[in-house]
This record gives structure tokens, sequence and C-alpha cells, in this order.
């Protein structure tokens, strides 16, 4: 076996290891663990980049090296870096905290990143958890404020509860298979009570991390509560992983099962339907713009779900081309929200007002960030939401796609209604909002890529097309 | 070097595209910074696209380079984007590049102390980038989508100075009136694209000869011709062009002149195998050009605004064009467009310079014997109405002479006639300007006036060279080396012909003469023409009436209409919005409160969801089980 088919787990658990070490550095020295983390992960990333296209299957098949899993990889890691480049002077509440707040980031990417690997369930569920703790801890990051420790110990509980419905779906799964390897399963599933109950629970375990209705009740109050950056990366990539985990596990076991007579395209695409209906419309009367992108978020992770219930190669395209833009459009979003939050103190919609007199780049970026998720064009998330829409279309879902077009109008309000907030109401300060180098890097990154692969689409659409191959 | 700048002439409108970006977004609030990113990235690609001319005019006639990637594909779709660098596109390169830089250093001096300079040349960027884009399209889609940016343009342009209200409705006018055209243009394009398949210059003009049914193409040609018709200010849609003079003058130089409304000229020249294919439609251009062409010009003569008088002489040259390309004279169209935008943007400069030498002045009548005192102006906006009339050998000469030839030479001897009529009264009404504003007997001039900066008087004296010797590339004396490139399958170019030559000399030289005689020696007085021919003068000076025209239909059918729509608009249609917005609301009121903050809530709702799920998914197997 080649060690290099391994490279980016272990540089990354390497990596996070070091940020705890040299957290324990005396004095000054302690505060290399930032740009340390940072240019690793940069690394890891054009590593991840270069290694792209290459297969293996490895310890029988229980990890995967394959273009799927590198296409999520990559994803990851740019969450990851574009949210601790953006995450700027809300690190200084974390005080002496920061090495830990890197390496824990850096291990939740690394549980991500084995899940997008992962060939069978028990591997699966190592990452599932490996990334979950990490957010159980980042999510109480800080412990004076109340919020958040109440954030935390709520995810805790529920996230307990959703790994507790998930292994009790593998269980199911395997004792009527006799495997846990994805793959394997497939020719062994048949219609059986006890099987489609495991299926049904599996399902109810990644709803859970993906927040779709009904499982989605504890984001509004994590969201809200965890520190922002910890919010932001929950909400991209924790979402992309279980995508990742939940799409192979669909695509290889499920829908490849002969002797399994199961509509799971239509009991998800009533799911995605449900989500987007109701995390837009609850979405319309939040006050607060963390609560506010949580619900968007819910709705956002429907529109997503409608891809995978659509299960061919237009709606499969578009789960993995949504999933990246979403990092960059919800990311640039948050990362405004988090200069705004650290400016004002407040996460109210109100401390937006007259944004664009005091920071005008920061307004258009987040107008734009904001379209591109309601699915304007020339935005990315309109070339996204096309792809999903065609994909359920052609597998008859036409329903879904009005659902979801008609979904969209209605989020154009809220989103709009942050953008009216910064243009037209009266600011009480002047000064521009403050924000270092690294931040305006990220901010530039989200919304030239917003604009970007929404005029020209076509490299990221074949780079997709390339890592949903092994399932058509 | 040179392949290096054909391979990438997308650098060519990306360049000022930058530049606006960087100006919107991080320059703007140093003015002098802005307007030296507009001028450096408009020079680089004035010299990347003096590159290219000079590689595409190397290559062997019908050789061309086209580049493509794909954009977005779906079944039975698939949109491309590209650039198509052949001759035609390269002359309009130059032209544009060419005269958009000059146009812009002369901005320096005209809009100096103005508070908006920063925005005003990151739109000028703006325009350039799209009116590049549009030349280097390569297919009806990418073009259609820059002919709407340089509307864009036109628009923000047009109502620079947005706090006069005549600015505002100009503004509004010229994009009111656009949209009726590009309406039509937009069916047209729609129509291609469903008959043929595509929208690729290239593969559209090798499907049209093979494609005989003349019932679907004369139609989709007519609707494509709108396109121009609005853009180009061709009758009837070319009420706008006259009120957009409101802009500032460098604007109404560039993009009134020069370029934007070229635009039409160059789309029919761009697709000229569509209508040639057609000679109906080919008829409809050319007698609308023709028309358009004599109706202009007269009115040109009884306006006393020295901006709208050169507007209307605007729009006179470009009906000039329509016509020349409707009769298949392609070569000396694009020639009068190339030649055209050289002198028209150099009169315009010229009658910026005296507007500011003036005090803001436009109206010839007040003005009066500045020639002392603004020299290099005075000169240099007598040459270009030297050209501009069409005399021996400066430009206009050599173009206009082509197009009466191609009137003449394909037969349409009513169209020639017309033209020589045009040629006639287009030096008689520049003369009147020159003779009044330049040389009349009024001393406001000479009181008043002082010569403009040497950043404005410099682009006057280059476009003057260029007035002067833009023509020779295409005169018997370098042996017609413009028309050996640019030329359409299908377009005539007709040998040259002496007597043609002396006929339009000569109504050139009488129209200046009776200039001369009526305005500078009096000869003749002008008071006692108007008191004789009131009744004509009068609709001259009116315009037609066709803006009366055109607001008592507006207010009569469009109000009319409008009333009835509002009615239902208000009744009808907001209380079924209203309706679903209150259901909207109420039901995200409504379900907000399932959120209660209470884990033991949550954890119900989950696992209550999976029994849901869980039964949902049983019943459908136990049902496919039995």
């Amino acid at each position: 076996m080649e060690i290099s088919l391994l490279g980016t787990e272990i540089l990354l658990a390497t990596l996070g290891f070091l940020a705890l070490v040299t957290g324990l550095l005396p004095g000054r020295a302690k505060s290399i663990t930032g740009s340390m983390s940072l240019a690793g992960l940069l690394l890891i990333l054009v590593y991840t980049i270069a290694h792209f296209g290459e297969e293996a299957s490895l310890f029988q098949g229980i990890y995967l090296v394959d273009n799927f899993a590198a296409y999520f990889k990559m994803l990851f890691l740019t969450a990851t870096l574009l949210v601790s480049l953006g995450a700027g002077r809300y690190l200084e509440r974390f005080e002496n905290k920061k090495s830990e707040f890197y390496s824990l980031m850096v291990f939740a990417t690394l549980g991500m990143v084995i899940m997008a690997s992962a060939g069978d369930f028990i591997t699966l569920y190592v990452g599932l958890e490996l990334m979950t703790v990490s957010f159980y801890i980042l999510t109480a990051f800080l412990l004076r404020d109340g919020l958040s420790t109440e954030a935390g110990l709520k995810y805790l509980v529920l996230g307990a509860a959703s790994s507790a419905i998930l292994l009790f779906g593998i269980s199911l799964v395997m004792a009527y298979t006799g495997t846990t390897v994805i793959g394997a399963t497939a020719a062994r599933l048949m219609t059986e009570p006890a099987v489609v109950a495991g299926i049904v629970l599996l399902a109810a375990g990644f709803a859970f991390k993906i927040s779709v209705i009904p499982f989605h009740m504890w984001t509004p109050d994590i969201y809200q509560g965890a520190p922002t950056p910890v919010t932001n990366y929950l909400s991209v990539a924790s979402k992309a992983a279980a995508f990742a985990a939940m799409v192979r596990v669909f695509m290889v076991a499920v829908d490849a099962a002969p002797g399994l007579t199961l509509s799971w395209n239509l009991i998800l695409a009533i799911l995605a339907a449900l989500t987007i209906i109701v995390g837009n419309l609850i979405a319309l009367v939040q006050e607060d713009i963390k609560r506010l992108l949580a619900y968007s978020s819910i709705a956002q992770a429907g529109y997503i779900l409608a891809g995978l219930a659509a299960a061919n190669a237009y709606g499969l395209k578009g789960v993995l081309f949504y999933a990246l833009l979403y990092v960059f459009c919800n990311t640039g979003a948050f990362i405004i929200a988090t200069a705004v939050e650290v400016d004002s103190g407040s996460t109210a919609i109100e401390a937006f007002r007259g944004l664009s007199k005091r920071s005008p780049a920061l307004a258009a970026i987040m107008t734009i960030c904001l379209l591109s998720l309601a699915g304007i064009p020339p935005l990315a998330g309109f070339v996204g939401k096309f792809y999903l829409f065609a994909g359920a279309i052609q597998q008859g879902y036409l329903w879904l796609a009005l659902i979801g077009l008609i979904m969209s109008m209605v989020s154009v309000y809220y989103y709009l209604n942050v953008s009216r907030v910064m243009y037209i109401e009266k600011a009480g300060k002047q000064e521009p909002v403050k924000g270092s180098g690294a931040f305006r890097l990220a901010l530039w990154v989200c919304a030239l890529a917003a604009i970007f692969l929404g005029c020209y689409p076509a490299p990221l659409s074949n780079l997709a097309q390339q890592a949903i191959q092994l399932f058509l | 070097m040179l392949e290096f700048s054909l391979h990438n002439a997308w650098l060519i409108p990306l360049l000022p595209l930058l530049a606006f970006a960087l100006i919107g977004l991080a320059m703007h609030r140093w003015p002098s910074v802005s307007a030296m990113i507009s001028i450096l990235s408009i020079g680089i690609s004035m010299l990347l696209s003096a590159l290219v001319a000079v590689l595409v005019f190397s290559l062997s006639p019908g050789e061309i380079y086209e580049a493509s990637v794909r954009w977005l594909s779906m079944p039975g779709l698939q949109v491309n984007m590209g650039m198509l660098v052949d001759p035609l596109a390269a002359v309009m390169l130059v032209v544009v590049t060419g005269v958009a830089f000059l146009v812009q250093v002369y901005s320096l001096g005209y809009m100096k102390g103005d508070p908006g300079i920063a925005s005003y040349f990151g739109y000028q960027s703006l325009f350039a980038a799209s009116m590049l884009g549009l030349v280097l399209a390569n297919n009806f889609g990418q073009i259609f989508v820059f002919w709407e940016l340089v509307g864009v343009c036109s628009y923000f342009l047009i109502g620079f100075w947005f706090g006069k209200y005549s600015a505002r409705d100009a503004a509004i006018k010229a994009f009111v009136t656009n949209r009726v055209g590009d309406f039509g243009f937009l069916l047209g394009i729609l129509f291609l694209q469903i008959v043929f398949g595509t929208l690729n210059f290239q593969e559209l003009s090798a499907a049209i000869p093979g494609y005989t049914n003349a019932a679907v193409l004369l139609p989709i040609a007519v609707l494509l011709f709108f396109g121009p018709v609005g853009k180009s200010a061709q009758f009837p849609l070319h009420v706008w062009l006259p009120d957009a003079m409101e802009g500032p003058t460098p604007v109404s130089a560039l993009i009134h002149a020069a370029t934007m409304v070229a635009a039409g000229v160059y789309l029919v020249a761009r697709a000229f195998f569509i209508f040639n294919a057609i000679p109906q439609a080919m008829t409809l251009i050319a007698i609308v050009g023709g028309l358009t062409a004599l109706f202009a010009a007269s009115i040109a003569i009884a306006q006393n605004d020295i901006k709208r008088i050169l507007a209307y002489s605007t729009l006179s040259q470009l009906g000039y064009m329509m016509m020349a390309l409707g009769v298949g004279a392609m070569t000396a169209g694009v020639f009068h467009l190339m030649t055209h935008a050289f002198f028209k943007s150099l009169l315009f400069l010229g009658a910026g310079s005296v507007i500011i030498g003036m005090h803001e002045e436009q109206d010839i009548w007040k003005m009066g014997n500045i020639a002392p005192k603004m020299p290099v102006t005075t000169w240099t906006f007598i040459i270009g109405a030297l050209a501009l009339a069409g005399i021996p050998p400066l430009s206009g000469f050599w173009s206009k002479d082509e197009i009466l030839l191609g009137a003449y030479a394909s037969g349409h001897t009513g169209l020639y006639i017309l033209g020589v009529l045009v040629a006639f009264l287009t030096a008689f009404y520049m003369f009147r300007l020159v003779f009044v504003a330049f040389f009349g007997k009024n001393t406001a001039g000479r009181d008043k006036a002082h010569e403009s900066p040497a950043v404005m008087t410099i682009p006057l004296l280059v476009l003057a060279v260029a007035a002067v010797l833009a023509g020779l590339v295409n005169s018997p004396l370098m042996h017609h080396v413009f028309g050996h490139f640019i030329n359409a399958p299908g377009a005539i170019q007709p040998h040259p012909n002496t007597a043609i030559i002396v006929f339009s000399t000569l109504a050139a030289l009488s129209g200046i003469l009776l200039a001369w005689l009526i305005y500078q020696r009096e000869v003749i007085k002008a008071e006692v023409i108007k008191e004789k021919f009131s009744m004509a003068y009068k609709v001259l000076y009116n315009k037609y009436y066709i803006d009366e025209i055109y607001g008592w239909l507006g207010v009569r059918l469009v109000d009319g209409a409008a009333r009835v729509l509002f009615w239902f608009d208000i009744h009808v249609i907001n209380g079924f919005v209203n309706l679903t917005a209150w259901f909207t609301g109420k039901s995200g009121e409504t379900l907000r409160y399932t959120e209660d903050g209470q884990v033991q809530t949550y954890a119900i709702y989950m696992f209550a969801g999976v029994v849901i799920v869980l039964i949902t998914a049983l019943c459908g197997v136990f049902t496919a089980l039995a």
C-alpha cells in the first residue's frame, strides 16, 4: 500500500497534534499556532488537489480513495481555511485557548475527511464521532458565555441521541447482511421490515446532521449560541460531510440493491420539500442574523437533499456543486456577520444598519453572498439550483422543483431584508468596520468565487461530474 | 508578441472591466487615481488592439481567429462564449480603443472639478469594456449581453448630471426607446436559436445559404434589424439620440457619435450574411437608412444648439451607413463608420471645447467670432467639418464617395440622388454652424472665449490628423487595402467612377458656398428665408413634431391602458398578493413557536419524525409485498 494515499489524513492528524503542542509553548511563542495551522491547511489542500484522480480501496474496502472523497476533502479543507482566515478578531474572545481552537478545527476536519472516504459503517461512524465530539467542544468554547455553554450541552444531548439512532440503524443493517462494508451490503439487502427500519434510522441519523425537518430543532439554538466562526464551520462543513457519507451510503448500498423495493427517493423528496418550506417560512420572521442564517441553512440543506432524492447525474452533480458554492457564499455571509458582531457586540440584524456607508465593500460582498444563496443569476447559487432542480425534474419530481422555486422566491425577502438594513437604514456609527488582511482575503475569495462559479461554472461542474462518475 | 496579442485578445475588454471594478470598489475616493487607472487600462487595450490589427491584416483574406469555451451545457442546449477576431472586429477594436482613449484624456480637462469624476471614469471604463466585448463576441447571445451593457452605460452617462430634470428624462427616454428595439432584437435571436440551433456567427453563416424558407428568414431578419434601429437611432426610433446630448460632451463624442450608436451598423455588418440572403430585408435597411439620412439632415438645418446640430448630423450619417449596407456596399458602410468615428468625435470634442470656452453656452447664435481666441479648436473643428462635408482629400470624402458609388452601381438611383442631396445638406448645415459660431458678427465670443488647456487640445489635434488621413486606407492611392480585407461574401465593391466623385464634391462645395453666402456675406438674409418658408422652418425646427406625436400617442394609448391595468392591479392583483404575503408571514410566525428552547421538545420532534418516516416506509413496503 502506498502511504501517500493516506497523505491527507496523516498530515491532518499531525497538524492537529502540532497545534496542541505549540499551544504549550511559553509566552509569545505560542502565537505561531494560528499561522502554522493556516499554512499547514493550505499545504494539505494543495497536496489533496495534486492527488486528485487517485483510486484505491484500502483494508479490504474499509477505506476508499476516489474522486468523490477527494472532491469533498478539498471542500472541507477550503472551508476550514476560509473559516479560520475569516474569524479575524473574534478569536480574541478565546483568550489563551486559541491553539485548542485550531487543533479542534483540524481534528473536526479529519473526522469529515474520514467520513467522506469511509467504505464501511464503522469507519464512517468513527469519523462522524471525531467530527461531532470536536464540535461539542467548539460549540461550548466560550465558557463564560451562558448561551454558548447551553448550546454545547444541548448539542451534546441531541447529538448523542442522533448517534444512537444512526448506530441502531447500522446494527440492523449489519444484522441482516452480515457485513459492515458499504459496498458489500448492496447485494444482500432485502425487502424485510427490519432492514427497511435500519435504512430509515440511518437516514434519520444523517438527517440530524444536515438538519432536515423534523430533525432540525437543535439547529437554531446551537447556531445562535456557538461562537460565530464555529457556527459558520458547522453550517458549511459538517453538513457537507454528512451529505458526503449519505450520498455514498444511499448510492452504493441502497440504490444499487437488487433485492430491495423501497421508494427511498420519494421519502427523501418529501423530506426535502418539507425542509425547504418550513426552513424558508420560519426564516422570514427572524431578527437575529445567526438564527436567520440557521434557518436559511436548513432551507439550503433541503435544496441539496432534493439533488440526492433525484439520484441522477444532474442531481448528484448539483449536490457536489452546491455543497461547494454553499461553502463560499455562506462563509462570506458568516465572516461579515462575525466582523459586525465583533464591532457592535450584537448579532441582531439591526447591527447591520448603514453598513453600506461605513464599509461599502463589506455591504456589497454580503449582498452578493446572500443573493447567491437566494439563487439569483449570474451568481453561483443560481447554477447550483439549476442543476439540483433539473435533476429533480428528470426524476419526475416536478412538484419538488416547483416548491423549490417558489420557496426560493420567498427566501429573497429575508435575504434582501439584510441588504435593505445595510443600504437604507441610517447607521449609528460612522467609522468603518475593522478587519485584518486575512479577513479581507477570505472575503474576497468568497465573493469572487460566488461570481466566478456563476459566470463560468464549467470547470467545477466537470470536476463534480468526475467525482460522481462512480455512482452512475 | 503579435501572436500573443491575438490569442489573448480577450484582455482588451477585460482590462477596462478590471479598471471599472477597481474604481468602483476601491479607488473611488481618489478621483485622479481613478482617472489614471481608467486611462491606463484603455491605453494598454489600445496598444493590444493595434497589435491585433497588424496581425489580422497580415493574415490572408478570409482567415480568422476564433476561440470559444463552453459556458453551459445541458441536453439540447449548449451555450458557448467566445471571441471572433476578423478584420471587421480588428478595425472596430482600433477605432473604439483609439477614440475612447482620446476621449478619456480629453475628459481630464472637460470634467475638471466635477464632484463625480471617479464614477464618470468608472462608467467610461465599463462602457469601453462592454463595447469591446460586443465587438469581439462570436455569437448573438453574447452580443446581446454586451448590447444591453452598453445601453446601461449610455443610460448612466446621459443621466450623469442627474441633478438636472432634463438629463434624467433624457436618460429614461434613451433607455425606454432602446427597449423597443431590443425587444425585437431578442425575439430575432430567439428565433435564430429555434430555427438553426446555434447563435454562432460562423455556424450560422454556413447554415443560412442552405436555408431557403424566406417566409421564416424574412421575419427573423426584420426582428433582428429592430436592434440596430434602436441602438443606431434610425427612424422611427431616433428620438432618443438628440436628447442624449444632455450628457457630458465627451460622452456624446464617444458613445453617442463614434462607438455605441455605430454598434447597430456593426451588427448589420456582422450579420451581413443573414440580411444579404433576403433582398426584401436589404431594401428595408436601405430605405430606412436613406430616409433617416435625409430626414435628420433636414432637421439639422433649423437647429440652434451646437450639440443638437451635431446629434442630427450623427443620425444622418448613421442613416448613410445603413443605406450603404442596405444596397450591399458592406465595405463602404464600415469604412464610413470608421472615418465618421474620427471626425464626428473630433467635432463633438471641439464643440465641448467651445462650450467650456464660452462658459457653458450652447446656442450658436450667442457665440460668434471665437476663432481668434480659440485657434486650435477652431481649425481642428473646421477640418472635422470639411471631412464631414466630404471635401477631398479628407477622410469623409473617400467613405461618402464609396457609399454613393455603391448606391449608384447597385442600381439604386433614387437612393443615390437622395445621398447627393444629403451631402449637400450636410455641407450646408455644418458650415452654417461654422460661420455663425466661429466667425459670426456677434462679439460675445471674442469677449468671453478662451482656449482650452492642452489636455483637451492635443486629443483634438490627434483626431484632426486621423480625420484627414483615415480615408486614405481605402482610396485608390493605397489600392483599396481596407476593402480587400473588410468584405463579406456577396457584398459589392464597384470600381471608382469619376462622374460620381465630381458630383458629390460639387454638391458639398455648393453647400458650403450657400452657407457662406447666407451666414457670412449675408448676401441672402437668413431672416428673409425664414419668413418665406416659415411653415417649413417651423416643421424642421420642431423636428417634424415626431416627439409630439409620440407624446400624444403615449398619452392616449399607454396612459389609457395603464389606467385600466392600474385599477386591476390595485383591486385584484394586490389583494391576491397581500393575501399570499399575509399567509406566508403568518405561517412563519406560527411555526417559529415550535422552537421553545427545550431539549426534550426537540428530542420528541426527532423521535416522532423517525417514527412517522418509519411507518410511512413500512406501509410502502407492505403494500409492495402484498
